[in-house]
C-alpha cells in the first residue's frame, strides 16, 4: 500500500465543504414527528414499512391457508384470495422493500456514510415521508371500502383490473392507483435527496471510489428508481383516466357479461410495456441496495477488504444500466415478435455476467478470511446462497423456450420469491442486526437472533424449494383452488399443505424478531462505540447514537477507502476511514 | 420505447462522462493519505439546488418521453383518429414563450443587480404563465364543446392527459415562482434572490421546451409524430 504519511508541516487544509445550515427543531413535534433530520425520517420510514409489511405477511398466511387446506376456511372466498395475493405482492415490493431500502436505510446511512450533516434538502425529505405515509394510508383505506381492495394481481393488467367484476373493481382499484401515484411523488422527493446528497454532500477526502458499497448500491438504485417510476406513474394515471373518465388508453372494445362497454381501441399491451419498463428496474431497485449492504456486512464481519472493489462498483452500475433493456422478458407470452424475444432473452442473460462477478467477489472476500459467524454475517451468507439459487432459476426463465411452458406457474412464484423476496429480506434483517447498535446504542439479543436466522433461512427453503417442483408439474399461480385437475396429483396437494405449515412457522419466527427489537431497546447489552470494529464513517461519530447534525464541530476528513481491514503493520485489525495516517504511524 | 431508450442512452452518456471525471478507475486500496488532489468535498461545481433541479428535470423528461412514446404506440394501432386542430394552442404557445422571455429578463436583471427589473420580470412572467394555463383550460372547453366529442377518442384523451400533466408542472412552477416573487418584494438585495430567480428561469425554459416538443409533435399537425417515426424507420 502506498502510504502517504503526513509530515509535521503538512497540516491538512480545513474542509472546503460549505457548512450547511441545519434546521434545529424547536419542539417535540418538530423533533420527532415533523422532523427534518434524516435519521428520524429513516426510522419513520422503516416503522411504517414494517407495519404495512406485517399486513402483507398476514395476507400471505391467509393465502397459504387457502392453498394448503382448500375447502377448509369458509371466510376465504375466491375474490378474497385474489385480493390477498394482489395486496401481498404490491405491499411487499413497493411499500415495504422499496421504502425500507431507500427511505429507511438510504436516509439513515447516506448522510452518515458520506460524512454529511444531513440530506441536502431536509424539508423535501420530510415531505417525502409524509407523502409516503399518505400513500400507505390510502392503500390501507382500500381494505375498508365497499368491494374491498383490488384483486387484479400485483401487475394490475388491464382490462381486467378495471372491469367491474374483478374483485375491488369499484373503489379498490381507484385507491390502489391513487396510492401508487402518491408513492411515486413521495419517492421522487426522497430520491432527489439521496442522489444529490451522494454527489454533493460528501466530506473532504470522500471520493466516489472511497464510498462504501452500501452507498453505491443505494445511489444506483435511486437513480434507477427516479428513471423507472415515471413509467408506473404514466401507467397508473392513464389507467385511472380509463377507470374514472372512461377514456380508452388501455381498454379495447370489450363485452362484459354480454354488455358491450363504451371503450374502444385501447391497447392492454401498452400498459404491460409501461408496467414492466418500471417493473424490471424495480427488481434491481430492491436488489442493488441489498448487494451493497451485504458487501459491507461481509467485509466487516470477515475482517477482510472486499475483493475487487472496483469490479463491484462497475458491476453495480452495469447491472443498473442493463436493467432498463430487459423489461419485455416478463412478456414472453404476450404474443411478441420472436426477434423481440430473442433480443430480450440475450440482454437478460447478459445481466448474469456482472451479477456473477459480484457473487464471485463475495465468495472470494470470504476465502481465507477471519469469518465471525455473528448474526449479520449469518444473514449475509444466507443471502449469497439464496440469491444464487433464485438467480439460477432466473436463467431458466430468461430463455423464451423455457419460460413459455413455465409462465404463470408456481415456478415463477418460487423464482421471484427467492431472488427478490427472501434474498433482500435476509439482507434487511442482517442490516438491522448490524446497525441496530448504532441506531439505539444497544445490541440485539444474539441467541434470539440466531434462532430467527435459522428458522427464517431454513424455513424459506422449505417453502420455496417444493414450489419449484409444483411449478414444473404445471401447478398454476393465482388459482384459488385446483379442484379436480387431471395433471395435478394428490401429492401436489400434500406438498402445498407442507408449504403452508412451513410458511406459518417462518411467519411466527418474525414475531420473535419483533420481540427482540423491542426487548433489546430496553434490556439489550450496551453496544459501546463501534461494536463491530467497522471502518466506515457512520461508526466514527462523536456520539453514539449519532446526534443532530451527526458530526460535532468539524466534519470528518477521509483518508482511505472503506475496507482497510487487517492492514499489515497497523495496530488494530481495522483502520477507520477518518483516522489520519500520521496517527497510525505513531 | 425506442424514444425512451434513446433518451436513456443520452442520460447514460452523461453518467459515463461524469464517472470518467471521477477517476472511477482509481485503485482506492492503493491510495491513502492527504487528499489535496483527490476530493475537496463537494461534487459538481454548481450549487446544490441547481443540481437538484437538474435531476428533477431529468425525471420530468422521462415522464414526458414516456407519454410521447405511449402516444406513438397508440398511433400505430387500429382505430387511431387524429385530434381536431385548435388554433387557440398557437396563442397559448406565444403566451408561454413570452412568459419565458420575461423570466429571462428577470434573470438578466438579477445578474445586473437591478431588483426592480427582477420584480417586473417575475410578475410579467407569472402573468403570462397564468394566461397560458387559462388558454389551456379554454382549449379543453373548446374540445369538450365539439360536436362528436368522445372520451374514447384516443387523441383527445391523450391531449387532456398530456396537457393536464404539463399544466400541473406549470402550476407547481408558479407556486415556486410566487414565493420567489414574494422574496424579491421583501428584500432589496438582489444577491438573496439571484439563485431562486435562476432556478425559476431554468424551470420555465424547460417547461417551454417540453411544451414546444409536445405541441410540435402531437398537437400542431395531424401526423407530425407519425412522420418522425416513419423517418426514423420505427413505424
Amino acid at each position: 500500500m502506498v502510504d502517504v504519511r503526513l509530515g509535521a508541516d503538512e497540516a491538512i487544509p480545513l474542509a472546503e465543504v460549505g457548512e450547511v445550515e441545519l434546521y434545529h427543531p424547536k419542539s417535540w413535534v418538530t423533533k420527532y414527528v415533523f422532523s427534518q433530520d434524516a435519521k428520524v425520517i429513516a426510522i419513520q420510514y422503516s416503522m411504517t414499512a414494517t407495519a404495512i409489511g406485517l399486513v402483507a405477511l398476514v395476507l400471505s398466511w391467509l393465502m397459504r391457508l387457502q392453498l394448503g387446506f382448500p375447502d377448509t376456511f369458509s371466510f376465504i372466498d375466491p375474490s378474497d384470495y385474489l385480493q390477498f395475493i394482489t395486496m401481498h405482492g404490491m405491499i411487499m415490493v413497493i411499500y415495504l422493500l422499496t421504502a425500507m431500502f431507500l427511505g429507511g436505510f438510504g436516509n439513515y446511512l447516506i448522510p452518515l456514510m458520506v460524512g454529511a450533516r444531513d440530506m441536502v434538502f431536509p424539508y423535501v425529505n420530510m415531505l417525502s415521508y409524509w407523502v409516503y405515509l399518505l400513500a400507505v394510508l390510502v392503500l390501507v383505506a382500500s381494505f375498508f371500502v365497499p368491494g374491498g381492495p383490488t384483486g387484479a394481481g400485483w401487475t394490475l393488467y388491464p382490462p381486467q383490473a378495471i372491469l367491474s367484476n374483478t374483485p375491488g373493481g369499484g373503489l379498490g382499484i381507484i385507491l390502489m392507483l391513487v396510492s401508487l401515484i402518491l408513492f411515486i411523488i413521495g419517492f421522487t422527493m426522497g430520491g432527489l435527496n439521496y442522489v444529490v446528497t451522494v454527489l454533493q454532500g460528501r466530506t473532504r477526502g470522500m471520493t466516489l471510489m472511497r464510498l462504501p458499497l452500501t452507498i453505491w448500491g443505494i445511489f444506483t438504485a435511486t437513480v434507477l428508481a427516479l428513471l423507472a417510476f415515471p413509467a408506473l406513474f404514466v401507467g397508473a394515471v392513464m389507467m385511472l383516466f380509463d377507470r374514472v373518465l372512461g377514456t380508452s388508453f388501455f381498454i379495447p372494445a370489450i363485452v362484459e357479461m354480454g354488455t358491450p362497454l363504451k371503450h374502444s381501441g385501447g391497447s392492454p399491451l401498452l400498459f404491460q410495456h409501461l408496467f414492466w419498463f418500471f417493473g424490471h428496474p424495480e427488481v434491481y431497485i430492491v436488489a442493488l441496495p441489498a448487494f451493497g449492504i451485504v458487501s459491507d456486512l461481509i467485509a466487516t464481519h470477515a475482517r477482510r477488504h472486499i475483493f475487487g472493489y472496483r469490479m463491484m462498483v462497475w458491476a453495480i452500475v452495469a447491472i443498473g444500466a442493463l436493467s432498463f433493456v430487459v423489461w419485455a422478458h416478463h412478456m414472453y407470452v404476450s404474443g411478441m415478435n420472436p426477434y423481440f424475444g430473442f433480443y430480450f432473452a440475450t440482454t437478460t442473460l447478459i445481466i448474469a455476467i456482472p451479477t456473477a462477478i459480484k457473487v464471485y467477489n463475495w465468495v472470494l472476500t470470504l476465502w481465507k478470511a477471519d469469518i465471525h459467524l455473528t448474526v449479520p454475517m449469518l444473514f449475509a451468507l444466507g443471502f449469497i446462497v439464496t440469491f444464487v439459487n433464485g438467480g439460477l432459476t432466473g436463467l431458466f426463465l430468461g430463455n423464451v423456450v423455457v419460460d413459455v411452458p413455465l409462465s404463470d406457474t408456481m415456478f415463477v412464484v418460487a423464482h421471484f420469491h427467492m431472488v427478490m423476496g427472501v434474498a433482500p429480506i435476509l439482507v434487511i434483517f442482517g442490516a438491522i442486526y448490524h446497525w441496530y447498535p448504532l441506531i439505539t446504542g444497544r445490541m440485539l439479543n444474539e441467541a434470539l437472533g440466531k434462532f430467527h436466522f435459522w428458522v427464517t433461512f431454513l424455513g424459506a427453503y422449505l417453502i420455496y424449494f417444493p414450489m419449484h417442483y409444483l411449478g414444473l408439474m404445471g401447478v398454476p399461480r393465482r388459482y384459488y383452488a385446483m379442484g379436480e385437475t387431471a395433471f395435478i396429483p394428490q401429492s401436489a396437494q400434500q406438498l402445498n399443505a407442507f408449504i403452508t405449515i412451513a410458511a406459518l412457522i417462518v411467519g411466527f419466527a418474525q414475531m420473535v424478531f419483533l420481540f427482540n427489537l423491542i426487548w433489546s431497546l430496553f434490556k439489550g447489552k450496551h453496544a459501546g462505540r463501534n461494536p463491530w470494529r467497522a471502518t466506515t464513517l457512520e461508526w466514527q461519530t462523536p456520539e453514539i447514537p449519532p446526534g443532530h447534525g451527526n458530526w460535532g464541530k468539524e466534519l470528518p476528513v477521509v483518508y482511505r477507502w472503506a475496507y482497510a481491514y487487517n492492514v499489515p503493520g497497523a495496530e488494530q485489525d481495522f483502520l477507520p476511514q477518518n483516522q489520519p495516517p500520521a496517527a497510525r504511524a505513531a | 420505447m425506442s424514444i425512451t431508450t434513446l433518451f436513456l442512452a443520452v442520460i447514460a452518456s452523461i453518467v459515463v462522462w461524469f464517472f470518467l471525471q471521477q477517476r472511477l478507475a482509481a485503485k482506492p486500496w492503493l491510495e491513502e493519505g492527504p487528499i489535496d488532489d483527490l476530493h475537496d468535498g463537494g461534487g459538481f461545481s454548481l450549487p446544490t439546488a441547481k443540481l437538484g433541479l437538474r435531476v428533477f428535470l431529468a425525471v420530468v423528461t422521462v415522464l414526458f418521453m414516456l407519454l410521447i412514446m405511449a402516444y406513438g404506440i397508440r398511433m400505430a394501432l387500429e382505430e387511431w383518429r387524429p385530434a381536431p386542430q385548435l388554433s387557440l394552442l398557437w396563442l397559448n404557445t406565444v403566451m408561454l414563450v413570452l412568459s419565458s422571455v420575461a423570466m429571462q429578463f428577470a434573470q438578466s436583471a438579477s445578474r445586473r443587480g437591478e431588483i426592480d427589473g427582477v420584480r417586473i420580470g417575475l410578475i410579467v412572467g407569472g402573468v403570462f404563465a397564468v394566461a397560458f394555463l387559462g388558454g389551456q383550460i379554454l382549449a379543453w372547453r373548446q374540445l369538450n364543446m365539439l360536436v362528436g366529442f368522445d372520451v374514447t377518442h384516443p387523441a383527445i384523451a391523450f391531449f387532456y392527459l398530456i396537457t393536464g400533466l404539463h399544466g400541473l408542472h406549470v402550476l407547481g412552477g408558479l407556486v415556486a415562482c410566487g414565493s420567489t416573487t414574494a422574496k424579491a418584494w421583501r428584500s432589496f438585495d438582489v444577491v438573496q434572490v439571484r439563485l431562486s430567480v435562476e432556478l425559476c428561469t431554468i424551470y420555465w425554459h424547460f417547461l417551454l421546451l417540453v411544451w414546444l416538443v409536445l405541441f410540435g409533435l402531437l398537437f400542431s399537425g395531424n401526423d407530425n409524430l407519425g412522420t418522425l417515426l416513419t423517418i426514423c424507420g420505427i413505424r
